[in-house]
């Protein structure tokens, strides 16, 4: 077990309290650089993704997992972040310019979302959020002259300083890793600042942050406004990695699953960003895995229980047929949401923690350890 | 003029009135209980005050400032601080953070110099954690800065909620039940420590108390209401010999 010896302020502040930090992220960061080189293409594809994913995952948290406010409309950020971009590069406007661009147009409408949301908390502003989602998908696929309507609009391949960059090289790889590594040092650079904290406040109590001088209403808007712009700069990169947009990519579904990243990587950390969203990237394959070939697995287990070969085969194309069933997507889902938050409510993130500490702590851990009790009901007057 | 100075305040909620035309004022440097039964108004003027609740009527003034309009987080910036009847704590947090969020007031920091985290952020991050040490040092929290707030025991929080309205270093702290759900030893403690915030501190303290013990003991002056009317003003000793405050609160 290490014990931290601190002897100065500096220590509080630091990103990287000690060697270890160092020496695991500096192996990470050396493994996700040589991995372009040793992975197949199929995985670089995904691993892409997981960077898309896990930038959206860091801009939901900061305003799901710290300032507290939930959002089921950040598939309709990612959306106008990507058709900016489509929409720019009609006129030839640089790479760097209509990235800012994307961001800079989606924190603005971010922060207009967060005005109406300021007076609605809960499962009211869930479902505000998502009415905003369903005007944006509508305004997509209506706007025919900018967006294309129903359509869709094809990106053209990314090209930065003149040298054009496929969605499936290297490089587009790089930037994706680049963006997300540099939006993970902004939220941790803004969590142990004072707006960070502010953020914390208002999850925790907003009637004490108020008390403590926070401008509750102003950290709200910040918190959508951040969190919008940084799903917007993501929309860009997804526009180009799928070099072809159109609004049903922008369903509620999409939303869903950003939701799914933070509550399934654990929301008190960056971490479970980047965990749950390698989790939500790597489950669609073995969806599809299971679909493909689980009849014929169940049918080979029936008969070697003894059926014959025409129940076998009937067996077989039930689960077939079950497999194929529309939604069964989203109630897997559902299924996997309910099962962490009953089960494992601090996410992936958390379930490493414990991991961690039950070798530290060898062979005396508890499993009572993370076990929260509410002991003292907060006050319910002033809200 | 006083240094702080309530006028006519009236809070109603429908027929029922809270605070009923309440005046009173508090002189800088002084430690003002306010008494009464359950249900007198005493939580209600401090939720006035720190502008939870909008009064019906009457006006708020400190330092010569008429408050009565300001949003509440700016009370909080010009130098009032409070503690919750029922601690208002950040749970999820560490006491480090708690603490530091009571700095809220005197960040000058702007959202891009913290993105990058700037030397100015930096150096103005040790100043707050400077200022912070000290109150962990005059309360004693020094065993449980790392802690979160979630696990810690209730005495203990009930001390957390004084240092971080002490961390924002104000002139005039309002204090709701600062001893309630304490045992005697962390009362006596209590006692001491607001005897202190007046003395080596200089923070002026308007408190709301039902322990009477701990009134007589930190009191420069008490106020009893009852029915959101004041019923006696002075010094301890003569608002317990009222006989109206006798008859609606302490009993004979």
């Amino acid at each position: 077990m290490r014990f931290l010896f601190k002897t100065s302020y500096e220590d509080d502040i630091k990103l990287f309290p000690h060697l270890g930090y160092f020496v695991s992220y500096g192996i990470l960061l050396a493994l996700l650089l040589i991995a372009p080189y040793v992975l197949s293409s199929y995985l670089m594809s995904q691993l892409v993704f997981v960077c898309i994913y896990a930038t959206v995952g860091v801009g939901l948290l900061i305003l799901t997992g710290f300032t507290g406010q939930a959002s089921l409309g950040h598939a309709a950020f990612l959306a106008i972040g990507a058709y900016t971009a489509a929409y720019l590069q009609k006129y030839n406007v640089p790479f760097p310019a209509y990235f800012l661009a994307a961001g800079a147009l989606t924190g603005l409408i971010g922060a207009m979302v967060g005005f109406p949301a300021l007076r609605l908390t809960g499962i009211y502003l869930v479902i505000a959020t998502i009415s905003f989602a369903l005007i944006v998908e509508e305004i997509l696929a209506r706007w025919e002259s900018v967006t294309n309507g129903n359509e869709g609009m094809r990106v053209k391949t990314l090209s930065l300083l003149g040298v054009t960059v496929p969605r499936d090289s290297p490089t587009f790889y790089f930037l994706c890793l680049a963006v997300l590594v540099l939006t993970i040092v902004g939220t941790l650079n803004l969590l142990r600042s004072p707006t960070g904290r502010a953020f914390v406040a208002i999850r925790d109590s907003e009637t004490a942050a108020r008390s403590m001088g926070v401008n509750v209403a102003l950290y709200k808007v910040k918190s959508f406004a951040i969190s919008a712009a940084i799903t917007g700069f993501a929309g860009v990169l997804f526009a180009h990695k799928l070099s072809f947009i159109s609004p049903e990519m922008f369903t509620l579904q999409l939303s869903i699953e950003f939701i799914i990243v933070v509550l399934i990587g654990g929301t008190f950390s960056l971490h479970g960003a980047v965990l749950g969203a390698i989790f939500i990237v790597m489950i669609d394959p073995f969806l599809t895995y299971l679909k493909d070939d689980m009849p014929g697995i169940i049918a080979g287990i029936a008969a070697t229980f003894g059926a014959g070969p025409a129940t076998a085969g009937n067996i077989q194309s039930k689960v077939a047929a079950f497999a194929s069933l529309n939604g069964l997507k989203g109630a897997i889902y559902g299924i996997i949401i309910v099962l962490f938050v009953l089960f494992e409510p601090l996410g992936l993130y958390g379930r490493w923690l414990k991991i961690k500490l039950f070798f530290q702590l060898f062979p005396l851990y508890k499993r009572a350890t993370f076990k929260r009790q509410k002991i003292y009901v907060k006050s319910e007057r002033n809200r | 003029m006083s240094y702080f100075r309530a006028e006519n305040l009236s809070l109603h909620f429908g027929g029922l009135k809270a605070v009923d035309a309440v005046s009173f004022a508090v002189e800088k440097g002084e430690i003002l209980s306010i008494i009464g039964p359950n249900g007198a108004g005493k939580s209600s003027i401090f939720n006035l005050i720190s502008r939870i609740y909008r009064p019906t009527s009457g006006r708020i003034f400190f330092e010569d400032q008429d408050i009565t309009e300001q949003p509440p987080y700016d009370i909080a910036k010009l130098g009032i601080a409070r503690t919750f009847q029922n601690i208002e704590l950040f749970e999820n947090a560490t006491v480090l953070s708690n603490l530091l969020v009571g700095r809220h007031r005197h960040s000058t920091t702007r959202l891009w110099q913290e993105l990058l985290f700037l030397p100015s952020v930096r150096a103005n991050e040790k100043v707050h954690r400077r200022r912070v040490e000290q109150v962990i040092e005059f309360l004693d929290l020094e065993p449980y800065r790392d802690k979160l707030i979630s696990g810690l025991p209730y005495g203990v929080r009930k001390v957390i909620e004084l240092a971080r309205a002490l961390c924002s270093e104000p002139k005039l702290i309002l204090l709701d039940e600062p001893s309630s759900g304490l045992n005697v030893e962390e009362t006596g403690d209590m006692s001491f420590w607001i005897r202190d915030m007046k003395n080596e501190l200089g923070v002026t303290v308007l408190m709301v108390e039902h322990d009477m013990s701990l009134v007589n003991r930190v009191s420069d002056r008490v106020i009893a209401l009852n029915y959101g009317r004041v019923l006696a003003m002075g010094s301890p000793a003569e608002v317990q010999q009222h006989p109206d405050v006798v008859a609606a609160y302490l009993g004979a």
